[in-house]
């Protein structure tokens, strides 16, 4: 009698480990649990020192958090906080903060082919969760997603996206209802959270060199084209300090081909 | 604030040119990443320019920052940058000891300068 295989010789096929046969929702869910992060922290504090400047410019709470919610880049928000109390028509309003959330365009690009299963996610699907595109969920996404399973992505980022800006929304809202003139030392800690949170998370994010470079001559080309083309400055200093860094790490890496 | 008196002329600001004024660059952000490979060389470029842009945001809060952060020393806000991001590298890329860091110099310099 013939010994018995060791191993059955027909037999289920295992789940993938990485689970991208997992249903979407337990993906929300999952990216609803990676915004319970130090990050969504950060980005509250920060908009709870917004909810203080817009208090102090004469805003309402519901203004205050349409703003939030419906644009949601916090760098465009102050812009437009500042655009409206300065009393700018619409037009004007609309550029100055149009100019200002040129940033949001390249860097929707830059994730989307993360973010996408070709052929298979509907555009209405990505319309949805571009607008969760800012510094905070972008930065998180570029150094996190690639680490799960296609299929899993676009749902792990609205749950993750979806959460934070129902929080950060609630503790501005929050913060209106409670912070009465915020003393300024407070005030100028929680104005100074976003940078230095974006600088190091940037940089987190930064896969390639070419990441980096572009980090290092945005920094400093920021302010110099804030002083000398003070309204397209961003966009100057995205295209130049983009090309300069891409063209420098191309060579770098394959030569003058 | 000033324009309009209507309590619903704000919304319309806010919608038009805070909403609309934002998203429109999401929107077109989706449609012209099109049929772009994660991997190409456009994708380099595009991921610099972006990442340049944010830089430049992150440069621009720190340097010409907005509400009581204005009334600080651009030198003390600057050196309370560059000290969280220097602990930051220290601490083996820990965004949280970057930020404490940062806040730390700021708070230490403020209380040291006798500012507010």
């Amino acid at each position: 009698m013939p010994t018995p295989p060791s191993a059955p010789p027909t037999r289920l096929p295992e789940p993938p480990e990485d689970g991208s046969d997992l249903p979407a929702r337990i993906w929300v869910l999952r990216g609803v649990r990676a915004a319970v992060s130090i990050p969504a922290l950060i980005l509250a504090a920060a908009f709870v020192g917004y909810a203080g400047l817009a208090r102090e410019s004469g805003f309402t709470l519901g203004e205050t958090l349409a703003m939030a919610g419906l644009v949601w880049a916090l760098p465009s928000v102050v812009v437009l906080t500042g655009a409206i109390t300065a009393g700018m028509g619409l037009v004007p309003a609309a550029i100055a903060v149009a100019l200002a959330s040129v940033r949001l365009m390249p860097m929707t690009m830059a994730l989307m082919p993360i973010l996408r299963v070709d052929g298979k996610t509907p555009r209405w699907q990505l319309l949805v969760a571009s607008h969760f595109v800012a510094v905070t969920a972008w930065v998180w996404a570029m150094r996190h997603l690639e680490d799960h399973p296609r299929e899993a992505r676009l749902p792990f980022f609205l749950g993750f996206g979806a959460s934070l800006t129902l929080f950060v929304f609630v503790m501005t809202g929050v913060a209106y209802l409670l912070v009465e003139g915020m003393p300024a030392l407070p005030s100028a800690a929680l104005f100074l959270l976003t940078p230095v949170y974006f600088l190091c998370s940037l940089w987190g994010a930064a896969r390639i060199s070419a990441d980096k470079a572009a980090m290092a001559a945005g920094l400093l080309l920021g302010p110099l084209f804030y002083m000398l083309l003070p309204g397209l400055d961003l966009l100057w200093t995205g295209l130049v300090g983009g090309t300069l860094a891409y063209l420098g790490t191309r060579i770098a890496r394959r030569g003058w081909r | 604030m000033t324009g309009a008196e209507a309590w619903w002329w704000p919304y319309v600001m806010i919608v038009v040119a805070g909403w609309l004024a934002t998203d429109i660059w999401r929107w077109l952000g989706v449609l012209a990443s099109g049929r772009l490979r994660e991997d190409s060389e456009v994708m380099i470029f595009v991921r610099a320019v972006a990442t340049a842009l944010v830089a430049g945001v992150i440069a621009k809060l720190i340097l010409f920052p907005a509400g009581a952060l204005q009334t600080t020393p651009m030198a003390l806000r600057i050196l309370a940058a560059a000290c969280g991001f220097a602990a930051f590298f220290a601490s083996r890329q820990k965004v949280v000891v970057g930020v404490a860091v940062g806040e730390v110099v700021l708070i230490g310099g403020w209380l040291l300068l006798g500012l507010g």
